[in-house]
C-alpha cells in the first residue's frame, strides 16, 4: 500500500518535494521502508540474539517453539542483553563526540588549533573552578590546557564518579550511589557494556538493565554535558536570537551549501568560510549572489544556536534538500547521515563531502578534516561547492517556498538571564499555577509516524494546556517548521502559559540545542529541583521522544528517566518480547529511581500521560 | 482457487510466517498486544528442518475436504476424522513413500524437491508440529488462507518469497 506525499509528512514543503521525488522516480527512505514491509517480529519484539555464533538464536513469542537460546538465554535476558547494547552504542556516540570536541579544545589550548578560540571565558573559567583548577598566576592558556586533561581523563578514569554529576541535586546522586550505578568513568561503563553482553556474562535482566542507567548516566551528566560545555567555550553560550527554517531557505541566487551530521566542529568553520571575501568573490564570478550556508539534524542546531544559520530541515529531510536539486554541497560529518545520500547526490549535481575520519558514505567526495588545518580545509570545502555553482541543473531545480521564523539559542544560560538571573520567576509561575509544568520533549524523525506528526502535535497539547516546552534536536526543528518557536506561537498556549510568553516576550517553546544538549535541561531541571531544596523526580515535569528512532535516543531515554523524569516514547522500543523487562522500563524502575518509560504513538494520548503526571506531581508538592 | 504455493528452495528459516500467522490468528491482529493476550494465539504454519535434505522448509496443512493426501495414502497412515475433518497420521503405518505430496498442491515443489535431490529419507515425521495439532477443544488448528484478508499472513511475511498466494490447478 503507497502512501502519498500527504500522509508520509504533515509539512507542506516536505510534501511537495515528495511529490517531486515521485514524479522523478528518485527514491526516499518511505519507499524503502515500505519495502521493508512486514519487519521481522522477532526483531521488532527483541528476541533475537547474534552475540555469539552459535547462533543466530531466537525465542519464540507465543511460546509454542523454542523459549531459550542455545545457552539458555531466555527472553528477559536477550532483550535486556539487546537493549543494553543500544544504549552502549548511543552513549558512545554522544560521548564519542564529545571526546572529539575536548581534544579540539586541548589542540587549541597548545597552539595546535590555530583556527580556533575561546569565545566564552567566563564559561571556561567557571567549568575550570568547577574541575579544581585554580586560575591564579596562570595563562588563560594555561588553564585551559588543565581544564582539557582533567575532561579528556572522564572519559578513561577508572573509578568515579564523573564530576558533572555533582550537579545534579544531593538526593538523586545518593539515590544513584545506593544503586550502585553512579557512573564512574566514560569509557569504562560503554566497555562493560560489551563485557557483560558478551556470551556467559551477565544473565539477569534486572542486573543488566542497571548497568544500561549507569551507563545511560554517563553519557547525560558525562559525554553529552562536556560536549555542550566545551562547545560553548570554543564556540560560546548561545543566546537568544532569530533565524529561519524550512526547505525554503535554500536559495536561487546563491550557492547553498548544507552541513549536516552532528558536531560544530567543522561547521562553525564552514560558516566562517562562508563569509571569506576570496570565495564570495569566487562566487560572484561563478554566477552566485552569494553563499548559504543552511543545517540539517544536529550540526544545523549547533550553527542555528550560535549563528543563526538558517536550517534546512529534520533528519527525514536530508533527502528533500537534495531532491530540491538546489544543492552545491551537503557537507557531512557523524551519526543520522543516511548512506542512501550517495546515490541520491548523484542523480543531481549535488556534491556529498564527507568529512570525518569516522565516516565515509558511498558515493562520497572525501574531504577529511583536521583541527589543525580547520579553516584552509573549510575553505577548501567551500570552494568545491562554489565551483559545483554553474552545474546547477534548472530544469530539475525546485525549492519549496514555506519558510518559517524562529526564536533560538534558549541555553540554560540564557533561560536564566530572560528569567532575570534566578529560577525563582519561573518557579513562581509553576507554583502559582500559570505554568502547570515543564515539557522536555526531543528526538528524532521516524518513518513509522508521520514526519512530524508527532512532534508537533503533542507539543501544541502540552503548551494548550499551559505546560512550557522545552526542546531539542530534531524535535526542535519540527516545531520550528510548524511555527511553534516564536513569541506570537504564545496565541497557542493556555492563558497562564501566554501570560508569562507575553511578559518575557519568549516562545511557549524554547529551543534548547542539538542532541547533546539535553545537557541543558538536565543543567536546569536540577537548578530548580536544588533551588525547591527537592529531587528532580518530584517536578512537576515530564519528558517525551515523539517520533524516536536512533540508539542515541534509547541512551537519552535511559539518563532522563534515571534522572528522575517519566518519559513518554512515541515508537515502540524492541523489548516487549519480554514481559519482565517491559513491567521493569514501565512500572519497576519507578520504585528504584522514581520515574519510568510509557509508550504512546498517538500525541495526543501522550500529551495526556504526560499531564496526568505533571497534574500528580503538583498534587504531591502541594499545589494546585 | 488460489492457495499458499510452499517454494522451498527459498527459505531461509527466519521463522516470520510463523509469527505472522499466530499474530492474524489472534486476537488483536497486532503482534505487540498478540504477546501478551490469554489464549495465546496460535499459528498455522512451522518452519521444520529436514535432516535428510539439509534444509527448513515452511510446513502447512488447510486439512481440505475430502483431502486428497488421505484417499492416496497406500498404507493408510493417513486418515480424515468424519466429525471434525481433521487430517491426522499414524507415524507407525507411514512408510515415507511421499505419494501424499504428489497430490497436494502445497507441498508440490516439495515433492519436485525430493524428486531433484534423489533423497527419500526425510520423513513426513517432521510434519508433526503443524498436520496433528488440535485446540483444547478437540477441534484442528489448520490453516484457514487467513479468511477477510487479501494476501495469508505468512506469505505476506515471507522476505524471502517461499510462500507465494497462487491460483492451482484442478483444486
Amino acid at each position: 500500500m503507497k502512501q502519498t506525499a500527504f500522509e508520509k509528512s504533515i509539512d507542506s514543503a516536505s510534501q511537495i518535494m515528495l511529490q517531486k521525488a515521485e514524479d522523478e522516480g528518485i527514491e526516499t527512505a518511505w519507499d524503502r521502508y515500505e519495502q521493508q514491509l512486514p519487519q521481522c517480529s522477532f526483531g521488532q519484539l527483541g528476541i533475537c540474539c547474534r552475540n555469539c555464533n552459535m547462533g543466530p538464536c531466537r525465542i519464540d513469542p507465543f511460546g509454542e517453539g523454542t523459549e531459550k537460546g542455545i545457552c539458555g538465554a531466555t527472553a528477559d535476558i536477550i532483550v535486556a542483553r539487546n537493549l543494553l547494547r543500544m544504549i552502549a552504542a548511543g552513549a558512545a556516540a554522544h560521548s564519542d563526540h564529545a571526546r572529539d570536541a575536548v581534544l579540539t579544545f586541548k589542540k587549541m589550548s597548545e597552539g595546535k588549533a590555530g583556527s580556533y578560540r575561546i569565545k566564552d571565558e567566563a564559561k571556561l573559567y567557571s567549568l575550570a573552578s568547577e574541575y579544581g583548577i585554580s586560575a591564579e598566576e596562570k595563562s588563560r592558556e594555561e588553564v585551559a590546557v588543565e581544564l582539557a586533561s582533567a575532561l579528556l581523563s572522564e572519559f578513561g578514569k577508572q573509578e568515579g564518579p564523573i564530576l558533572c554529576t555533582k550537579r545534579a541535586p544531593e538526593s538523586r546522586l545518593k539515590l544513584w550511589s545506593e544503586l550502585g550505578i553512579e557512573p564512574r568513568g566514560i569509557d569504562r561503563e560503554i566497555v562493560e557494556c560489551m563485557h557483560r553482553t558478551h556470551i556467559g556474562v551477565d544473565n539477569d535482566a534486572t542486573h543488566i538493565l542497571l548497568h544500561g542507567l549507569r551507563t545511560s548516566l554517563s553519557d547525560g551528566w558525562g559525554g553529552s554535558m562536556i560536549a555542550t560545555e566545551i562547545q560553548d567555550v570554543l564556540f560560546g553560550t548561545p543566546e537568544p536570537k532569530k533565524s529561519t527554517v524550512n526547505l525554503g531557505v535554500l536559495s536561487h541566487d546563491k550557492v547553498n551549501v548544507i552541513v549536516h551530521g552532528h558536531e560544530p566542529i567543522l561547521s562553525e568553520m564552514i560558516v566562517e568560510a562562508a563569509e571569506d571575501p576570496e570565495l564570495l568573490e569566487l562566487a560572484e564570478e561563478k554566477g552566485a549572489t552569494g553563499i548559504n550556508v543552511a543545517g540539517i539534524c544536529c550540526t544545523g542546531n549547533e550553527t542555528l544556536m550560535r549563528h543563526g544559520t538558517p536550517i534546512a530541515g529534520t533528519f527525514l529531510q536530508q533527502e528533500l534538500a537534495v531532491i530540491t536539486g538546489a544543492v552545491e554541497a551537503m557537507v557531512v560529518d557523524v551519526q543520522c547521515i543516511m548512506p542512501s545520500l550517495g546515490n541520491l547526490t548523484g542523480c543531481y549535481h549535488t556534491k556529498f563531502i564527507s568529512t570525518s575520519p569516522k565516516a565515509d558514505f558511498p558515493g562520497t567526495a572525501r574531504m577529511e578534516f583536521h583541527e589543525e588545518e580547520a579553516y584552509a580545509t573549510a575553505k577548501e570545502i567551500v570552494k568545491a561547492a562554489v565551483e559545483n555553482f554553474p552545474n546547477r541543473n534548472l530544469k530539475k531545480v525546485s525549492i519549496p517556498e514555506e519558510k518559517q521564523e524562529c526564536m533560538v539559542g534558549f541555553s540554560a544560560e540564557a533561560i536564566l538571564k530572560a528569567l532575570g538571573g534566578s529560577p525563582a520567576p519561573l518557579i513562581e509561575a509553576i507554583a502559582g499555577g500559570a505554568i502547570k509544568g515543564i515539557g522536555a520533549v526531543v528526538g528524532c524523525n521516524n518513518v513509522k509516524i508521520q514526519h512530524n506528526y508527532g512532534h508537533v502535535n503533542l507539543v501544541k497539547e502540552l503548551i494548550k494546556n499551559n505546560v512550557l516546552v522545552v526542546t531539542t534536536g530534531c524535535n526542535a526543528i519540527a516545531c520550528a517548521e510548524a511555527g511553534l518557536l516564536v513569541p506570537e506561537a504564545a496565541a497557542l498556549a493556555g492563558d497562564g502559559l501566554k501570560g508569562v510568553c507575553e511578559a518575557l516576550g519568549i516562545p511557549p517553546v524554547l529551543h534548547m540545542g542539538s542532541c547533546v544538549d539535553i545537557s541543558r535541561i538536565l543543567v536546569l531541571a536540577s537548578a530548580v529541583a536544588n533551588s525547591l531544596g527537592v529531587d528532580i523526580s518530584d517536578l512537576p515535569a515530564a519528558g517525551a521522544a515523539p517520533e524516536w528512532m536512533s540508539e542515541k535516543a534509547v541512551s537519552i531515554g535511559a539518563y532522563v528517566v534515571s534522572s528522575g523524569v517519566f518519559t513518554v516514547l512515541g515508537t515502540i522500543p524492541p523489548v516487549l518480547g519480554s514481559q519482565a523487562v517491559t513491567a521493569l522500563l514501565t512500572k519497576g524502575l519507578d520504585g528504584v529511581i522514581g520515574a519510568s518509560f510509557a509508550v504512546e504513538p498517538d500525541p495526543f494520548k501522550a500529551a495526556d500521560l504526560m499531564l496526568e503526571h505533571i497534574e500528580g506531581k503538583r498534587k504531591a508538592l502541594g499545589l494546585k | 482457487m488460489k492457495d499458499v504455493i510452499i517454494r522451498p528452495e527459498r527459505c531461509m528459516s527466519c521463522h516470520s510466517c510463523e509469527v505472522a500467522c499466530a499474530v492474524a490468528h489472534s486476537r488483536n491482529k497486532n503482534l505487540f498486544s498478540a504477546v501478551g493476550e490469554d489464549p495465546t494465539p496460535r499459528k498455522r504454519i512451522s518452519v521444520e528442518f529436514l535432516p535428510a535434505l539439509g534444509a527448513s522448509m515452511p510446513v502447512t496443512c488447510r486439512h481440505c475436504k475430502d483431502a486428497p493426501c488421505v484417499s492416496v495414502c497406500p498404507t493408510k497412515a493417513l486418515t480424515q476424522d468424519t466429525d471434525t475433518g481433521m487430517v491426522i497420521r499414524n507415524l507407525e503405518r507411514c512408510v515415507d513413500c511421499w505419494t501424499c505430496s504428489t497430490v497436494c498442491t502445497r507441498f508440490s515443489s516439495l515433492y519436485q524437491l525430493i524428486l531433484a535431490t534423489g533423497c527419500w529419507n526425510s520423513s513426513m515425521l517432521c510434519t508433526h508440529k503443524i498436520i496433528d495439532r488440535r485446540t483444547e477443544k478437540g477441534t484442528a488448528i489448520k490453516c484457514d488462507l487467513c479468511e477477510g484478508r487479501e494476501l495469508p499472513a505468512c506469505v505476506e511475511a515471507c522476505p524471502t518469497h517461499a510462500l507465494v498466494f497462487a491460483e492451482v490447478e484442478g483444486r
